[in-house]
């Protein structure tokens, strides 16, 4: 690599920061948001190019000014993080390409230039936490993130927005304290920041409980981040009230992130020089992860927002996620792994969609929904395919996730089975809470039909059924995730005994 | 063109006929009507072309992609598929044939949605036929259920509307819930779920865990209607009655008995789980079924409803000829499909007949009706005694082998059950026939109906006759359906 490619990895940050701090000054109606998309757009270019390059060459290493890795700033992109990468630069390309019309309508001209910062921040700040190599860093950009996420969810018209993104707000920051506890403690123990070195220095430490407790700190400090039941409770409200188009964004990355930081530091950090680490790490997620399995989804069944509804589904897939890393094997992280992409894909088609029926409909409530089959069939026909994806239908990008998560919970023998049945329970409550929709849409009479004038704009329905489509493609053809997710858990495990 | 080509262009046809319904029902109703009847016929002449391969005992396969490793979507043409494709293909040119005349006759909303998601339902039929391996067969499966909802929530009332969410429900449930792990955990033991000759069980798994398997598979092909998952299919009564002769008496339906049979002799292996103890119950269950239907028939008012209950006893004569483990039963399995199918098909057409020229659809106001719809009453007649098993109709070749089977097997619960069941088909049949032909009428006076629609008449006249037909001419069904079973003991 040499010229600017050689720098690809900072520029993944770099493009939007820059980009972020320019577009506050741009008050002319539209050119935000144009600045926006295209320093969104770029940042997904990286992000596949850093991709094929991990592909081709493995990970890749930057030293922030050619300083030497403990001591400098060290930036690292492998086979997960530029599985992340894509999803989130993919997310915000998504939601900003087709989202003009819906942010138009949600966000007062006058401020639009300040979410549109807020929301290239937040995508500098997921972007920084995917390709930093060390601790701190990885907290600033979380801080970062989270700060530019919560204007972002409070910046639409629905004043219920506020009390929930109060309650993201201290939430998130206990989460973020817990992890800087957590991180502080381990420096004091071995001197570095940079994970590859502080797995090596781990190993010589003598006295292990401060180490233990710092695990404690960042495991439970993620989860709050990352969603995992029972420390959830942000999540819905604030998925709920935030602009469509920033749910769909958030949706598709935010909490995905914050899982890849775990992942990151149990397997990576704290697996191979724990003792025992491994068997509590399995013991006391895989339950929770069990539980948000269950309760996300039997929520949702009876959820009358379609936001909350989906928002509560979220809570079950990172479950899934959540599943896949606890058990531990190749073939359960890869599962888990490979569900990121694709639930990012789903879940944000779905939101895609909710922002579409949101400019037609009066609301996003089952009842605002009656007979909008036949208002909108072309957003209503991206819904189902996003929906049967999520349950995991064959043919969709869903369905080899579950393949591969069944496949991995088999691989335990008879103690597998109850996670199979957990899955398919779970897979059926998700038939259940999208085909009430689906009855809704397609056979309730509408109380007022055809009063809105409105219509979708036709890039909303173009990228959505673009979107809907990659359902299809990454569950006919999942070569790209699957190798990706295969090298990321080889790579995860290497560091076990 | 070669096989290969012709496999894919099966699956194909019927998606782009679906494409060329939707834009033809925007320029005129005749013009779709023939774009449907085209693309029958075409699938017709491209499944039917692959028989000589096939009775020449070719075998052609093609795998289109590697999904995951080991895990294909891969197609391949054996005798009992050739056999359910060339079925199914025939009958929806009938059946399109009848669809015109049953929903012009009736009026029915939303037509072009109706002949688009048929031809889509019969592009997944095609996958399910010729999949070549359990994954490929898994896919189409589902797509089979997902695109025959809207036929059956076709009228889209609310009772219709929930109707359907039990159809759809029952069968994604154990779909998902019992097919898919069975699915997961054959090619976890295996690594792999190839359709081949002898099973690949053997040798893999073994003990009581060869009858659990079997149950997620017999339990989870829902559309095999084994009770107690057979709720579905009655609750799919509420489609158009072209939707429940085709659909719910020979495609979809027979997709479940033909999977079941399809696992029973290429997962399992049928010497394999003759000697495996823990597989005995399925032949009970079977038995169960058929006895346990039929008698909730003979107290049916519907009479859609009443073939309903007969088709899930006759689905389970499959299953439980499958499950006889004798060569000479399983090649009656195969007949039965096809028996049941003609026979099945009439009763429906007849019904749907009945339906649109009179408005009836309670048994007891078909007092009479055989002089005011004599070709309909006759093929009526035909098609009950083939369920029956009446000589000269379809339905007593298929029985005879499924007998001599049990016989060959000395299975007495299997030859005590279809005795009793005969008695039990005759006995809510031949009321009806009674009625129809030699009761007076009662309500004469607001009666003044003939024939349905000709399109309608002339469909169930052809189907009646390929029910006598295919006692003198099985020649064909036998010989796909022995090769199945040719290297069996």
């Amino acid at each position: 690599m040499n010229g600017l490619a050689q720098h690809l990895p900072a520029l993944q940050v770099v493009v939007p920061m820059l980009v972020a701090a320019f577009v506050v000054l741009l008050r002319p109606r539209g050119l935000a948001w144009a600045a926006c998309t295209v320093a969104s757009v770029l940042a997904f270019g990286i992000a596949v190019e850093l991709t094929q390059v991990v592909l081709g060459a493995g990970p890749v290493t930057y030293l922030m000014g050619s300083w030497p890795a403990p001591y400098g700033i060290e930036l690292r992109v492998d086979a997960l993080s530029a599985l992340l990468l894509l999803v989130v630069t993919g997310a915000s390309v998504f939601a900003l390409v087709s989202g003009r019309q819906s942010l138009d309508a949600q966000i007062e001209v006058e401020r639009q230039p300040y979410f549109f910062a807020a929301w290239l921040l937040a995508l500098a700040g997921l972007s920084g936490i995917v390709v930093a190599a060390d601790a701190f860093n990885i907290f600033v950009f979380m801080e970062i993130s989270s700060l530019a996420s919560y204007v972002l969810i409070a910046g639409g018209p629905d004043r219920r927005a506020l009390p929930s993104v109060f309650k993201y707000l201290i939430m998130g920051t206990i989460g973020a304290t817990f992890y800087l506890i957590g991180v502080g403690l381990i420096y004091m123990m071995t001197g570095t920041l940079n994970l590859a070195d502080m797995e090596f220095r781990i190993h010589a430490v003598a006295e292990q409980n401060p180490i233990l407790a710092a695990a404690g700190f960042i495991t439970v400090g993620l989860a709050l981040k990352a969603a995992i039941f029972p420390l959830h409770v942000w999540l819905p409200n604030a998925y709920t009230y935030a602009p469509h188009m920033a749910t769909a964004f958030l949706a598709a990355c935010s909490t995905k992130v914050s899982l890849y930081v775990l992942l990151r530091f149990d397997f990576f950090v704290f697996q191979e020089n724990l003792a025992g680490h491994a068997f509590q790490f399995a013991a006391y997620l895989m339950p929770l992860a069990l539980l948000g399995i269950l309760v996300g989804s039997a929520v949702a069944m009876f959820e009358k927002n379609v936001k909350r509804m989906l928002a509560f589904s979220s809570v079950a897939q990172i479950g899934y996620m959540m599943l896949g890393a606890s058990l531990v094997t190749v073939a359960g992280l890869t599962a888990g792994i490979v569900h990121i992409f694709n639930h990012a894909l789903a879940k944000g088609t779905l939101f895609l969609a909710v922002a579409a029926f949101a400019m037609v409909a009066a609301g996003v409530r089952l009842d605002d929904l009656r007979g909008i089959a036949r208002r909108m069939p072309w957003t209503f026909g991206a819904f189902i395919v996003a929906g049967l994806s999520l349950i995991g239908i064959p043919g969709t990008a869903g369905f080899v996730s579950k393949w591969y998560l069944i496949s991995a919970a088999m691989e335990l023998g008879p103690a597998g089975l109850p996670l199979v049945a957990v899955i398919l329970i779970s897979s059926l409550m998700a038939v259940v809470y999208i085909w009430r929709i689906v009855e809704v849409a397609c056979f309730a009479k509408a109380a007022d039909e055809g009063t809105s004038a409105v219509s979708v704009s036709p890039a909303l329905i173009t990228i959505m059924w673009f979107a809907a489509l990659a359902n299809i493609y990454f569950g006919l053809v999942p070569e790209l995730p699957l190798t990706l997710s295969g090298a990321a858990a080889a790579e995860l495990l290497d560091h076990l005994p | 063109m070669n096989a290969e080509a012709t496999i894919l262009l099966a699956l194909t046809l019927p998606l782009a006929g679906a494409v060329g319904i939707a834009l033809a029902g925007r320029v005129s109703p005749n013009l779709r009507e023939a774009v449907t009847l085209v693309t029958a016929a075409g699938l017709a002449v491209a499944v039917w072309s692959l028989l000589p391969v096939v009775m020449a005992g070719g075998r052609p396969g093609v795998t289109v992609t590697e999904l995951l490793p080991g895990v294909e979507i891969a197609f391949s043409v054996e005798p009992l598929g050739m056999l359910f494709a060339a079925l199914a293909s025939g009958l929806w040119i009938v059946n399109s044939l009848y669809s015109i005349g049953y929903m012009r006759g009736n009026n029915e909303q939303h037509q072009t949605r109706f002949y688009v998601m048929f031809a889509i339902s019969l592009a997944a039929t095609m996958g399910v036929a010729f999949a070549g391996n359990l994954f490929t067969l898994f896919v189409f499966y589902e797509a089979l259920t997902l695109s025959t909802y809207p036929l059956v929530s076709h009228k889209g009332d609310e009772k219709t509307v929930r109707s359907a969410r039990v159809y759809l429900g029952i069968l994604l449930t154990t779909s998902i819930g019992l097919f898919l792990p069975a699915i997961i955990w054959t090619y976890t033991v295996v690594g792999s779920g190839d359709f081949t000759p002898g099973g690949i069980i053997e040798g893999n798994i073994d003990g009581p865990a060869i009858g659990l398997l079997l149950g997620l598979f017999v339990f989870g092909i829902g559309k095999a209607a084994v009770m107690p998952v057979q709720r579905w299919l009655p609750a799919a009564m509420v489609a158009p009655t072209p939707v429940s002769a085709l659909l719910h008496a020979v495609a979809v339906v027979k997709a479940g008995v033909f999977t079941v049979t399809k696992v029973i002799v290429y997962i399992f292996g049928v010497d394999f789980l003759l000697a495996a103890p823990s597989s005995d119950w399925l032949l009970y269950a079977a038995a169960f079924t058929i006895i346990a239907a039929s008698v909730v028939a003979l107290r049916q008012q519907n009479l859609k409803r009443l073939l309903a209950y007969s088709t899930i006893a006759q689905l389970s004569y499959v299953v439980m000829a499958a499950a006889v483990l004798k060569p000479l039963a399983e090649i009656g399995a195969a007949l039965h499909m096809v028996a049941h199918a003609f026979g099945k098909i009439t009763l429906f057409f007849a019904a749907g007949a009945i339906y649109v020229a009179a408005h009836k659809t309670e048994i007891h106001q078909l007092r009479g009706i055989g002089w005011r719809m004599p070709i309909t009453m006759t093929a009526f007649t035909i098609g009950a005694l083939s369920m029956i098993g009446v000589p000269p109709t379809g339905g007593f070749v298929s029985k005879w082998y499924i007998l001599a089977g049990a016989f060959a097997a000395e299975n007495y619960v299997a030859l005590f059950t279809i005795i009793l069941s005969t008695v039990l088909n005759a006995a809510y049949f031949l009321p009806i026939i009674y009625m129809a032909w030699f009761m007076p009428e009662t309500e004469a006076a607001a009666a003044t109906h003939g024939e349905a629609p000709w399109p309608a008449v002339l469909a169930l006249a052809i189907t009646a006759m390929l029910t006598i037909a295919f006692f003198f001419f099985h020649g064909a069904a036998l010989e796909l359906g022995r090769q199945v079973v040719e290297n069996l003991s």
